[in-house]
């Protein structure tokens, strides 16, 4: 039997977990006629070059001959569709320390912590919305938001959503299988940064703190049989140009090895967050975040692109043209937004504030189905 | 001419219609109606099987057309058969396209979990028509155990690359007592048409339809290629034959 090789080794050997000035220095002597061939090279199918080239800054002169390739492969895969998902915040307690984030334990805010049965009632409103696609989202709460706790929660859930996807501090090979035989079928688990020197220096304590173990998880999640992997950098933490490149390379080395899985990629790009001081970050602009869209199609034709609340209505409309597949909407990121009125402090600032109906209308009216059903509680075995 | 028959059903046409992709529920709804179709697949994972307020099913006029429940997604046989009897219950149709698709990439069908599927859901009564890769020999297992159908794919799902599986499929053809629905790949009128004259008895079309510019008008478009080749074969065409000679270089000398 052939041994695996781990990502982590993977990363290792292709030098993208460190020294990313030596990186840079080659994406900025990119060619414009590498980048013309990176476009129409096998498309919607990776390799480390071609989406070096897409990413370099000499692509920026490209973006609408990428934009129109990205957005002709989407629609070939998925058609004129997009797929509408709705998070719920169970916890705001945490014990990391993560420098970006409203929830670091350090900050002295007001948190909250939902029972079961406040969750469901958060998740009634968003199914009675027509939601059908659920995300769990929940900082680094163990005590509380314990692994049987989601698998009760999941059991419940199953009754009114045909997908139950949860965004929670990273848990073992065993408990994600637990959490699989209870109805969870998807993770989404983002590295943050796979710059090495990065992550630890915005993640100061806690188990979160420990790189290696954070790079396992896309395995762990893999191997206990979940159907969808969600995999993300927090855009503005290190140069998003490698860190895309990081994720690339995670991705192709997850659907080689768990061909079963289906990988989606998502773009959270850093915003404002309670004592939060913004000018240490490499804040992303419109055009670098459409850039890192359009490569990231054109490399991989058929993974989810996923898009949150945290972009404004305005982009968020014109990024569905571009090969984004499932956006959340109506979203509320502090736990019980749904149904309580009082502000306990939110994870991130909404900025797409419509109604669910309201962005379903604006899909339609662009010539999109507004999907709210694409998965089946059925698909596993309770 | 010959109508197309399934298990217990007759049927005018012989395009089958897939029901994904669509940039609306009306405009798949008139696609269907255009298209001349009388099956309809839709996936289970995409539809609320058991509401018949369903957006995409209250788009699929049931006393029209016979639908076709599909389990794409299914991992294995397991996760097939349950999806179709959850399916059955709630609507008490018979008729499934099995789909065991664990690929989520290509969606390339497992044969030996697509062929354990079938054997369980023939024997509970189903009417089944699964979709395969173009292996001859595959089909023939299928066959054995019962299926009404094979479906074997021209080209990969969605690619529209057409009949890229020829060799195979012409076995398959050849050696099909259940008639043969050619079923993913097809991306042009032409390649439907093509189908048809190689002989499979079916067709069935989703992406080339719900992606074109003007669906409905594609959904036409194939409807006549369909037809035509179903007349052509028909008037029983002639053999291709390599090019005529003129000159007889062996028995030239022959004087008398």
């Amino acid at each position: 039997m052939i041994q695996r090789v781990s990502f982590s080794e993977i990363i290792k050997q292709k030098g993208l977990d460190r020294e990313w000035d030596i990186r840079r220095q080659k994406l900025d002597h990119i060619r414009p006629e590498d980048v013309e061939r990176a476009i129409y090279e096998r498309p919607g199918r990776y390799s480390t070059e071609k989406l070096a080239a897409l990413i370099s800054p000499a692509a920026r002169d490209y973006l609408e001959q990428m934009a129109q390739a990205a957005a002709e492969l989407t629609i070939q895969r998925f058609g004129k569709t997009i797929t509408l998902y709705a998070p719920v915040y169970i916890s705001s307690y945490c014990c990391n320390e993560c420098l970006y984030c409203g929830f670091n334990r350090g900050n002295k805010i007001q948190r909250c912590r939902l029972s079961i049965g406040e969750v469901l009632k958060d998740a009634d409103v968003i199914a009675k919305e027509g939601f059908r696609d659920i995300l769990l989202v929940s900082s680094e709460d163990r005590e509380f938001v314990t692994t049987d706790y989601i698998a009760k929660l999941s059991k419940k859930l199953r009754e009114k959503f045909s997908s139950i996807a949860i965004e929670i501090y990273q848990l073992s090979r065993d408990e994600y299988a637990e959490l699989f035989k209870a109805g969870v079928n998807g993770v989404t688990l983002y590295q943050e940064t796979y710059n090495r020197e990065v992550y630890r220096r915005y993640h100061r304590s806690g188990p979160k703190a420990d790189y290696e173990k954070r790079l396992r998880g896309p395995e762990d999640i893999a191997a206990a049989g979940m159907r969808e992997i969600g995999l993300g950098a927090l855009l503005g933490l290190g140069d998003w140009r490698i860190e895309t490149l990081g994720l690339a390379e995670h991705a192709d080395y997850l659907m080689k090895h768990f061909w079963k899985s289906r990988v989606s990629f998502s773009f959270p790009r850093l915003r404002p967050a309670q004592d939060m001081d913004s000018g240490q970050f490499q804040m992303l602009t419109d055009t670098d975040l459409v850039q890192m869209m359009l490569a990231l199609r054109l490399c991989f034709a058929d993974a989810g692109l996923v898009l949150s609340t945290r972009e404004s209505q305005q982009l968020r409309d014109r990024l569905v043209g571009l090969g984004i597949t499932k956006i959340s909407a109506g979203s509320k990121t502090n736990p019980g937004g749904y149904t309580d009125g009082t502000d306990t402090l939110e994870q991130f600032e909404v900025a797409d504030t419509r109604m669910a109906a309201d962005v379903a209308e604006a899909l339609r009216e662009k010539g999109y189905e507004p999907v709210w059903k694409d998965w089946d509680s059925a698909y596993t075995k309770i | 001419m010959d109508k197309l028959k399934i298990a217990n059903k007759t049927f005018e046409s012989r395009l089958l219609i897939g029901t994904g992709k669509f940039s609306s529920n009306q405009t798949m709804a008139r696609a269907v109606e255009v298209s001349g179709t009388q099956i309809v697949t839709v996936a289970l994972r995409r539809v609320d099987i058991a509401n018949e307020n369903d957006d995409m099913l209250a788009a699929i006029d049931r006393k029209k057309y016979l639908l076709l429940t599909n389990t794409s997604g299914a991992r294995d046989a397991e996760e097939a058969v349950r999806l179709a009897r959850l399916s059955r219950a709630a609507t008490g149709i018979e008729w499934l396209k099995l789909e065991v698709t664990p690929d989520p990439y290509y969606l390339l069908p497992d044969p030996a979990e697509t062929l354990k599927a079938a054997e369980i859901l023939v024997k509970e009564g189903f009417v089944v028509l699964p979709y395969i890769n173009a292996d001859p020999v595959l089909a023939k297992r299928l066959e054995d155990v019962g299926t009404a159908t094979v479906m074997p794919l021209a080209s990969p799902i969605g690619s529209n690359q057409g009949i890229q599986t020829r060799a195979s499929l012409e076995i398959i053809i050849e050696q099909s007592a259940v008639p043969v629905v050619v079923d993913a790949g097809l991306g042009l009128p032409s390649h439907a048409a093509d189908a048809i004259e190689m002989g499979a008895d079916a067709v069935l079309v989703n992406t080339a339809i719900a992606t074109a510019k003007d669906p409905v008008k594609m959904a036409q478009a194939f409807k006549l290629a369909v037809e035509a080749a179903e007349l052509a074969k028909d008037a029983q065409p002639r053999e291709k034959i390599k090019a005529a000679s003129a000159s007889s270089p062996l028995t030239g000398f022959l004087r008398d």
